[in-house]
């Protein structure tokens, strides 16, 4: 049940988007178009589902003081953690290569690009800080992925609409990205302060 | 294959030390190719860290040390990294800066070490590191790369700056709050310099909450950004 609750609250009630503004970089330049978005959305999911089990490993059983070496290495866990993000990435991009070329040459660039997005990164450093248990952070990484994905996906649409109407022309493109954005984040803030675990009929 | 192509290079000149391109490399960030406002680098950090001027100071500070000195090494590395794994030599010369800087703010200052939380890790993803190391360093000298990292993380820390002021003083009615030279600005207590009780034309102002929230941010950048482009016609997205 706690697998469900934590999915719920990283993809609604602390979006990494909408809450924390992490993933910022490729959100704006990438939700220009629907279809990108759409596939870089399912790119991220992809990752942060297998980087964030990985990490917690790595910080469980190798960084912590009742880990594998038996002393406190956390000063490390910047460039571990980004290591195996970089390789995870490089790793999913060959196996994507071969298995389907389609989804690889739709994917294109954003592929690579994934590795620098501060949401990956971002999702291990709050796992580590929350204390999440290995069930939970695989439920964060999944949830925050789809949180993600539903994101850039809401807003590649709003921009896709915006194209047709007569925004001031300094405002256009990038301007007014950021003003949607802070409206959605508005309309995200509702929903703020829910806690699923304490919902139906507790 | 490098070797052949510096062997056929002529004596040049010695450039000057600090000519007028090395100039326009620190000056061209803070306006015209401000890595947040027109290149779209780094932005999440700028919106998160910004409720106050205290930290901002301190992440703008982190920042251009990392880019100045990521830059520079990656610079003199840039000829004997293979090109299939430069993004993983980047990202080790990268993370290694910012463990650095992590270390000695937890050691000098724990209580901004604490507010900045993982925003310090997330410099080691802030895309103007990367985004300058593979655009400008990867291709260029290393002095002229370490110029490059100062000013665009003074570019950065420019428009950080900018947006905290409004956001602290709008949001809290103080200024650097928390560090040495704390000034309080507007408020009801007898301690702020403007008196809101006690002064009657003073009264209208009441702590703004909307600006403490980081969607304040995407608003302030969104105008910052507004401005920009007007006085600036050539910047303006055309698609």
């Amino acid at each position: 049940m706690e697998f469900v609750n934590i999915f719920i609250k990283s993809a609604f009630v602390e979006n990494m988007i909408l809450a924390y503004f992490l993933g910022m970089c490729s959100f704006l330049a990438v939700s220009k178009s629907l279809k990108t978005a759409f596939g870089l959305g399912l790119a991220v999911i992809f990752v942060l589902g297998i980087t964030m089990p990985i990490n917690w490993v790595i910080n469980t059983y190798i960084l912590s003081e009742e880990g594998m070496f038996g002393m406190d290495l956390t000063f490390l866990r910047f460039i571990l953690f980004i290591a195996v993000i970089a390789a995870m990435v490089q790793l999913v991009e060959m196996v994507v290569e071969k298995l389907s070329p389609a989804l690889y040459n739709s994917l294109g660039i954003f592929l690579p690009l994934i590795t620098v997005n501060c949401a990956i990164l971002g999702g291990s450093l709050f796992m580590v800080s929350r204390e999440y248990t290995f069930s939970n952070s695989v439920a964060f990484g999944l949830g925050g992925g789809f949180g993600w994905f539903l994101a850039i996906v809401a807003l590649a649409a709003i921009r896709e609409k915006m194209a047709y109407s007569n925004v001031p022309a300094p405002l256009r493109g990038l301007g007014m990205a950021f003003i949607l954005t802070g409206l959605m984040g508005i309309a995200f803030m509702s929903l703020m302060g829910i806690d699923p675990a304490t919902m139906g009929g507790k | 294959m490098a070797n052949d192509t510096q062997i056929l290079e002529p004596v040049k000149e010695k450039e000057p030390l600090f000519g007028k391109a090395e100039k326009k490399l620190l000056t061209d960030p803070l306006n015209d190719n401000n890595p947040i406002t027109v290149q779209v680098l780094g932005v999440c950090s700028a919106l998160a860290v910004t409720t106050l001027v205290y930290p901002s100071v301190v992440m703008a500070i982190a920042v251009t040390f990392v880019t100045a000195f990521s830059n520079l090494f990656t610079s003199l590395l840039r000829n004997t990294i293979p090109k299939s794994v430069r993004m993983i030599v980047q990202l080790v010369i990268i993370a290694t800066l910012v463990t650095i800087v992590e270390q000695i703010l937890k050691a000098y200052n724990f209580p901004i070490y604490k507010q900045l939380s993982v925003f310090i890790g997330l410099i080691i993803t802030n895309c103007i590191v990367m985004g300058r190391l593979e655009a400008f360093a990867m291709a260029n000298k290393p002095w002229r790369s370490f110029l490059d990292g100062i000013g665009n993380g003074l570019g950065y820390g420019a428009i950080l700056i900018i947006i905290a002021f409004i956001r602290e003083l709008l949001g809290k009615g103080s200024l650097f709050a928390g560090s040495p030279i704390e000034l309080k600005i507007i408020g009801a207590a007898d301690t702020y310099l403007i008196n809101t009780k006690a002064n009657p034309w003073f009264g209208w102002y009441m702590n703004n909450n909307l600006m403490v929230l980081s969607v304040a941010a995407m608003f302030i950048l969104g105008i910052i950004i507004w401005i920009q482009r007007a006085r600036n016609p050539k910047l303006v997205d055309i698609s």
